[in-house]
């Protein structure tokens, strides 16, 4: 008797225990998701404004017609990416495009006082930093769920309802792995 | 972060313990002065009541008060857009629940400060001079600056030491000029009867009534200098960029230079600045009388912080510059070892802003606030006309061209200014639109004021409010 109604103790002490375990992956996971969608807001206002700008653009620099091909090739890319995988390498050659395209409006004064223009600018460039500060909290979280579904105990829960690791955003730009090139 | 918070709180709590025994002592003692046997506690209690009282007030009103003593206006995204999305930037950064609310002080003279009650109910305030002299990197590390101090819980503490102060220099004034005024009538019948005690009681309150103002505002700097150092190290942190907030130090302390004593600012208002704005003539006057640590200093450790943007490397700076071997930054904070990279600078115009055309921009900000309209003449001169313009057609200064005013335009710029502008109003929310929600993804719609407001697929909400005009919209 004394025997089973400790064997039940246990069995139940640990469906609590389980349970706690199970919830605080979803907890994780759910953060992850939110951190994401943070990102993700600021990535579709960034796909937004680009075309505008691109537009005002268009009338002061007709000869850069390859820069702005560029651009909204690697848009479309860009907007057309599943997983934050893909997300985070269309995002790098979007921003390399745009930093090129940042360079080349510098030979155009007349754009560069253009009021619209401005403030175009200034709205992409702060979506870019809150981008890279949303990153950082994303990345994060992250770390924190990937850790979790690796480390033992919680990972026999994991493997059971197959919770998969997340992963990292991290733009990658080109021209940062490159040595910078100097031209005379 | 937590740690750093509950030491901060920790520290604070000290002081403010002994600020609090400065008060009550004082009360007890002039309260002895004035009535040898059940003086004292009448004292203690009255002393007790005022700050009780003033603590009150400054917990409910504190923020709009000081808001409404700097002159401070609360602005829209599109007074000021830059500054705007710079607040923004910095609250996702520091992960604050709510985006404070952001006010611009009509003065050319650069400065900023924060306030509120907590963090999810904080207010950033710049002046129109700082966002005219700043670009876009210095003003990010200033207002991280100041975000830092809504995150390290500064905001309330300092508000409430300061209203701390403020009581301890009112009741030792009250007690200083009632015995130079009132001396006469009070003491003649009674130190014949009770003599010795009182003498003794009003020796001492004297002497503390002197002194106490004196030790209160010393420990009130103590606080306030060690949060700057702080709030500088935590702002780097959120920028991950030294070199903003270091230059943005340097233009501010070479322009406050020049305005002494700028009497929109008292010296309870002062140490809530970024940068002292009653600075004294003396440079070197960095003892325990000033409220904030030198600038020089502060910008020399922004400028030597090698290799990262942590908390570790600001402590690492801070200790070969100054020499001292204690530390600002919590330990356990410390020694987490967190790498903070340091990020490359924001494209930068590269042409300098001048003096003259930097006293323009602050004064267009300025005009922009007091519901000025601008309108631009086909020759290129920008015409300002002040809300009360009551003609219909302007000539204009430079080429004599006949430009058209829009009148209607005029009191709806006005009617708009009105409504944002004042801090102490409750907001009001019109619901004008509603919105139906057709699919599950993606949607967007424009709201009434042509704003582009966009609904993801995870958003639940019954309500949205406009970014750009705050108009609450239904959602169905």
């Amino acid at each position: 008797m004394g025997g089973v109604l400790i064997i039940v103790v246990l069995l139940v002490v640990g469906g609590f225990f389980l349970v706690g375990m199970y919830n605080a992956l979803i907890r994780l996971r759910n953060q992850v998701k939110n951190a994401w969608s943070q990102i993700d807001v600021q990535l579709k206002r960034r796909h937004d404004l680009i075309p505008n700008l691109v537009e005002t653009a268009k009338g002061y620099m007709s000869h850069e017609r390859e820069t702005f091909e560029k651009i909204t090739q690697a848009r479309s890319q860009a907007m057309q990416a599943g997983n934050v995988k893909d997300v985070s390498k269309a995002e790098g050659n979007l921003s390399a495009a745009m930093s090129k395209f940042n360079l080349v409006v510098e030979n155009y004064p007349d754009l560069k006082a253009n009021q619209n223009f401005l403030s175009l600018q200034e709205e992409l460039t702060s979506t870019e930093n809150k981008i890279s500060f949303s990153r950082q909290a994303y990345n994060d979280s992250v770390l924190f769920y990937n850790n979790k579904i690796q480390i033992f105990p919680s990972n026999l829960i994991a493997g059971m309802f197959s919770f998969k690791a997340e992963d990292f955003f991290e733009i990658e730009r080109e021209e940062e792995r490159e040595a910078p090139k100097v031209e005379f | 972060m937590w740690e750093l918070i509950r030491a901060n709180k920790r520290k604070s709590i000290y002081l403010f313990i002994l600020m609090f025994f400065v008060l009550a002592v004082l009360g007890f003692v002039i309260g002895g002065a004035v009535e040898p046997i059940e003086g004292p506690l009448i004292g203690l209690f009255i002393s007790l009541a005022v700050f009780a009282v003033m603590a009150f007030t400054s917990y409910f009103a504190g923020d709009k008060v000081i808001l409404t003593f700097a002159g401070a206006r609360k602005v829209s995204h599109d007074m000021h857009p830059q500054l705007f999305n710079v607040v923004e930037e910095m609250k996702i950064s520091a992960n604050l629940p709510k985006m404070p609310e952001v006010y611009i002080i009509p003065s050319t003279v650069p400065n900023a400060f924060a306030t509120g009650k907590n963090p999810e109910n904080s207010a950033i305030a710049v002046t129109a001079g700082l966002l005219s002299k700043l670009n876009r990197d210095e003003l990010q590390g200033v207002v991280a600056h100041e975000m830092s101090h809504i995150l390290n819980r500064d905001i309330l503490f300092m508000t409430l030491s300061g209203v701390m102060l403020g009581s301890i220099i009112f009741l030792s004034e009250v007690f200083l000029r009632s015995l130079m005024y009132g001396g006469r009538y009070s003491g003649g019948r009674r130190s014949r009867s009770k003599g010795g005690g009182q003498a003794v009681f009003l020796l001492i309150a004297l002497v503390f009534s002197i002194l106490g103002p004196i030790i209160a505002q010393l420990l009130y700097f103590a606080i306030s200098r060690k949060r700057e150092y702080l709030a500088d190290a935590s702002a780097v942190r959120l920028t991950r960029y030294p070199e903003g907030l270091a230059s943005a130090l340097e233009k501010i302390s070479l322009s406050t230079h020049a305005v002494h004593g700028n009497n929109k600012t008292s010296k309870v208002l002062a140490p809530m600045y970024i940068i002292n704005p009653l600075l004294e003539k003396k440079m070197n006057f960095s003892g325990l009388s000033s409220t904030h640590p030198p600038t020089s200093s502060r910008i020399n450790i922004l400028r030597n912080m090698a290799g990262g943007a942590g908390l570790l490397n600001y402590q690492r700076a801070y200790q070969k510059f100054s020499g001292e071997r204690s530390s600002i930054i919590p330990i356990s904070e410390l020694r987490k070892q967190e790498i903070v990279g340091i990020r490359k600078p924001t494209v930068v115009q590269k042409s300098q802003k001048t003096q003259k055309k930097s006293i323009r921009e602050a004064g267009d900000i300025i005009r922009a606030m007091s519901n000025f309209l601008f309108i631009v003449c086909v020759c290129g001169m920008k015409m300002k006309i002040p809300p009360d313009f009551k003609k219909k057609s302007i000539k204009c200064p430079r080429c004599l061209r006949d430009n058209t005013v829009p009148v209607a335009e005029l009191a709806a710029v006005q009617a708009i200014g009105n409504e944002i502008s004042s801090p102490i109003q409750n907001k009001k929310h019109k619901e004008v639109l509603n919105y139906r929600r057709k699919t599950k993804g993606w949607e967007s719609f424009s709201c009434t004021c042509g704003n582009f407001v966009q609904l993801s697929p995870l958003f639940k909400g019954k309500h949205i409010s406009c970014s750009k005009c705050s108009e609450k919209i239904t959602i169905s």
